[in-house]
C-alpha cells in the first residue's frame, strides 16, 4: 500500500500543487461572498440571509446581458450593476426597517426575501438553466511551470478575486468611506452624533455587499450552473468562513475563506485515500467522501473552542 | 394528419366514457420550485398533455408542488389520500422523496405510478401489488452505459456519483455491465458545484473514459469545467446530464457526448411524433425524457381507465399490468415486479440549426429488465 503510494510520487506533487490551486480558487471565490456578507453583519448588525439571492442575481444579470451582446465584460458589469441596485433597493424598502429587530425578525424577513427573489427569478427567467460560458480569451488550460495544467478561467478567478480583496482593503483603511465604515463597526450611536448620515452609508454598505456577491455569482457561473436556488449552498459555506474568520473582519473573511476552500478541496482528496490504507476502496471512497463532507464543519467547530470570537474577531 | 390524430382521440374518448362508470381522482406531488423545478414541470406538463388529447372528462388531476423536500411531500400525500380521497398518485421525481412517500401511499390501498423515481429498495423486496414504475428502476439507464462502454472498447473508466442512494444505484448498475478496470471510483457531494479536484484526479489516474451521473446542475457545471479542464476523454453518461431542458445551459461543452435513454425525441413511432410534435405546440418548447415519462403515465393510467373501474381494485391493477397503450418509447411492458422492461437506447449529443438535441446512434440493451425483480414477491 505504501508502495503504491510511493509509486505515485512524482504525479502526486504535480496533483497536490493542482490541488491547492483549486483550493486557493475555491477560497477566493467565497471570500468575495463572505466579505460582503461580514460587512454588513459588522457595521450594520444585519444577519442578511438573502446575500445568496444576491450572488444569484449576479449570475442572471451576467448571463442575460451576455447573450444579448455576446460579450462576458459587458455582462460582468451588468452583474455588478444590477447586485448592487438590486442590494440597494432591498435595503430601502425592507432592511431599513429591520435593525432596531433582533436576530429572529432579520432572518425571518431575509429568509421570506430568498423565496421571492427565488420565484421573481423563474418568474422573469423561466425554470430551466441559463447559459454563459467562459469567454474565449479565457478559455482552456494553460501549462504552468514544472508541467501543471490549468484552466486559463481559475487562475484569471484568483488574481481577480485577490485584486478585488485589495481594492477593498484598501477602500476600508484609506478613504473616507473606509473611515466611516470602521467608525460604524465600533459605535454606531457616535457616528450619528458627528453628523454622518448613517442611513446613507448603510444603503452604501449594503449595496458593496450586494455587488461583491453578484460579482462572486457572474464570474462563478461561467464554470457552473447559472440556475434558481444557485446561491444557497455558497451562502452556507459564506456563514461558515464568517464564523471562522470573526464576525466582522474583513481579514478574517479572507483567511476564513482561504482555509476553508483548502480544507474543503484537499479533504475531499485525500481523507478517501487516507481511507484506503484500512478499507477496501469501495467503501474507503465512500466513508472518506462523508468525512470530507463534514471537515469543514469540523474545522469550525474547531476554531470555535480554541477562539470562541473566531480568528479575527473582535466581539464574542 | 392533425384530423386524424382528432379522430383517433374521439373515437378513444368515446370508448373511454362508456366503461367508465365513476371519475377518478389523481393526486400529483411533484417538483415545481426550487432547484430541480425544470424536471418536475416536464413530467406535469407530458401528463396533462395526455390527459387534454384523451379528451376524457372522467380524470381529474390535482397537482401540489413538493419543493423536493421529504416533509412536504410526506404532508401533501396525507392530505391527498385523506382529505381528498384521491385514487392515484403519482409525480414524485427524488428517490429519497419516493421512499418517504410510496410505501405510505401504497399501504393504505391507493395505486402509485412513478413517473421518475425507481429506488432500488422499491423494486426488489419492497416491491408492492399497487406500485407500478413507468419510467426505469434507477440502475437502468447506468446499466446500458456500461453496456456502451465495452461496445466503445473502453477499458479503465474514471467512474463518479454524488454522495446519495441513486449515485450509488448508478454506480452499482454501471459496473454491473461494465467488464473493463476502473481507473477511479469517486463520491462528490450532493449539491456540488465546482469539480476542479476531481478533473485534477481524473487526469492523473491515467483513465480512458469517464462515466458520470450528475442530474440536474451539478452536471451542467462539471461538464463545463471538463471542457475547459483540457481532458479529452470520451465522456458518457446517463440522459439526466443531457435532457433538453439542460442542454442548451451546458451549450458546446456537451457536443458528441454518448448518453444513454430510454427515451428519446427521434425514436420512430408515430405516437412518439405526435407527441414531440404536440408537446412543441402546446409548450412552445421541445419534450424532455421526464415529459415523455409524465406523458406514458397518464397514457397507461388511461388504458386501465378504459378497462376496469378504480373502486375495483383487482381489476384495476391487471388493466394496469397489461400496460396496453401506446408508449412513446415504442417496446414497453411490465416486469413482475411492475417496472418497466424495455430498450435504453444509446444517444449523441448533436446541434439542430441554435438547438443542442440528442439523436440515437444505437440500442446498449434490448428488452432490458432490472436487477432486483428475483426478490420481489408479491
Amino acid at each position: 500500500m505504501f508502495l503504491m503510494l510511493q509509486g505515485r510520487g512524482f504525479m502526486s506533487l504535480i496533483l497536490l500543487i493542482e490541488q491547492i490551486l483549486n483550493g486557493l480558487q475555491f477560497g477566493i471565490m467565497l471570500f468575495l461572498m463572505a466579505a460582503g456578507l461580514t460587512l454588513i453583519f459588522g457595521v450594520m448588525g444585519l444577519i442578511n440571509l438573502a446575500h445568496g439571492s444576491l450572488y444569484m442575481i449576479g449570475a442572471f444579470c451576467a448571463a442575460a446581458v451576455a447573450g444579448m451582446t455576446g460579450s462576458f465584460l459587458l455582462g460582468l458589469i451588468a452583474a455588478l450593476a444590477g447586485a448592487a441596485l438590486a442590494g440597494a433597493l432591498v435595503e430601502l424598502v425592507v432592511i431599513r426597517r429591520l435593525y432596531r429587530k433582533d436576530h429572529l425578525d432579520q432572518v425571518l424577513a431575509t429568509f421570506a426575501l430568498i423565496l421571492i427573489f427565488s420565484e421573481g427569478t423563474r418568474w422573469i427567467f423561466g425554470s430551466f438553466p441559463l447559459f454563459l460560458d467562459v469567454p474565449d480569451y479565457l478559455s482552456g488550460p494553460i501549462t504552468l511551470p514544472g508541467g501543471i495544467q490549468y484552466p486559463l478561467y481559475r487562475l484569471a478567478l484568483i488574481v481577480i478575486g485577490l485584486a478585488v480583496g485589495l481594492g477593498l482593503y484598501l477602500l476600508i483603511s484609506k478613504t473616507r468611506l473606509g473611515v466611516q465604515i470602521r467608525a460604524g463597526e465600533n459605535d454606531r450611536e457616535m457616528i450619528a452624533a458627528l453628523g454622518i448620515d448613517i442611513a446613507k452609508l448603510y444603503t452604501i454598505v449594503f449595496a458593496l455587499g450586494a455587488a461583491l456577491a453578484g460579482f462572486a455569482g457572474a464570474l462563478v457561473g461561467a464554470i457552473q450552473s447559472v440556475q434558481v436556488g444557485m446561491g444557497e449552498p455558497v451562502l452556507i459555506m459564506a456563514f461558515v468562513v464568517i464564523v471562522i474568520g470573526g464576525i466582522g473582519s474583513i481579514k478574517g473573511a479572507l483567511i476564513g475563506a482561504l482555509l476553508v476552500g483548502l480544507t474543503d478541496t484537499l479533504g475531499g482528496i485525500f481523507l478517501p485515500e487516507v481511507m484506503k490504507l484500512f478499507f477496501d476502496p469501495s467503501t474507503a471512497t465512500s466513508i472518506g467522501s462523508s468525512l470530507a463532507s463534514m471537515a469543514i464543519y469540523v474545522l469550525m467547530a474547531a476554531v470555535l473552542v480554541l477562539k470562541p470570537a473566531g480568528l479575527f474577531g473582535a466581539r464574542a | 394528419m392533425k384530423v386524424m390524430t382528432m379522430a383517433a382521440t374521439a373515437v378513444l374518448a368515446l370508448g373511454l366514457t362508456s366503461a367508465q362508470a365513476e371519475p377518478v381522482k389523481v393526486g400529483m406531488i411533484t417538483t415545481l420550485s426550487g432547484g430541480g423545478a425544470g424536471l418536475g414541470i416536464d413530467v406535469r406538463d407530458g401528463f396533462l398533455l395526455a390527459v387534454k388529447q384523451s379528451g376524457n372528462s372522467d380524470i381529474e388531476v390535482i397537482v401540489e408542488d413538493d419543493q423536493r423536500k421529504p416533509d412536504v411531500a410526506v404532508q401533501l400525500a396525507d392530505k391527498m389520500v385523506q382529505s381528498d380521497k384521491v385514487d392515484v398518485m403519482t409525480g414524485i421525481i427524488w428517490s429519497n422523496l419516493a421512499m418517504a412517500v410510496i410505501p405510505s401511499v401504497t399501504a393504505q390501498g391507493k395505486f402509485y405510478l412513478s413517473p421518475n423515481a425507481g429506488p432500488s429498495a422499491l423494486a426488489g423486496k419492497g416491491c408492492h401489488p399497487n406500485y407500478f414504475n413507468v419510467a426505469w428502476q434507477n440502475d437502468n439507464l447506468h446499466e446500458g452505459a456500461g453496456a456502451y462502454a465495452n461496445f466503445a472498447d473502453m477499458k479503465k473508466s474514471f467512474i463518479l456519483a454524488p454522495n446519495y442512494p441513486a449515485g450509488k444505484d448508478a454506480l452499482t448498475g454501471y459496473k454491473r455491465f461494465y467488464k473493463g478496470d476502473l481507473a477511479g471510483e469517486i463520491y462528490t457531494k450532493l449539491g456540488q458545484t465546482d469539480y476542479a479536484a476531481e478533473l485534477a484526479q481524473i487526469r492523473a489516474s491515467g483513465a480512458d473514459s469517464v462515466f458520470f451521473f450528475l442530474p440536474g446542475g451539478m452536471g451542467i457545471s462539471f461538464l463545463k469545467q471538463y471542457k475547459d479542464s483540457g481532458i479529452d476523454l470520451p465522456v458518457v453518461g446517463p440522459a439526466f446530464s443531457f435532457d433538453q431542458g439542460i442542454l442548451q445551459a451546458v451549450g458546446d461543452a456537451a457536443l458528441g457526448v454518448k448518453n444513454t435513454s430510454q427515451w428519446s425525441k427521434d425514436i420512430a413511432n408515430e405516437t412518439n411524433k405526435a407527441f414531440v410534435e404536440s408537446f412543441q405546440a402546446e409548450y412552445g418548447r421541445l419534450p424532455s425524457l421526464y415529459a415523455s415519462q409524465g406523458f406514458d403515465t397518464a397514457n397507461l393510467l388511461l388504458s386501465a381507465m378504459a378497462k376496469a373501474d378504480v373502486s375495483d381494485a383487482d381489476a384495476f391493477r391487471a388493466a394496469l399490468e397489461e400496460a396496453d397503450f401506446r408508449s412513446t418509447r415504442g417496446n414497453f411492458k411490465f416486469g413482475p415486479n411492475h417496472h418497466p422492461i424495455q430498450d435504453i437506447h444509446v444517444r449523441e449529443v448533436i446541434k439542430e440549426g441554435d438547438v443542442y438535441t440528442n439523436k440515437i446512434i444505437g440500442t446498449a440493451l434490448t428488452s432490458h429488465a432490472d436487477a432486483y425483480w428475483a426478490e420481489c414477491d408479491m
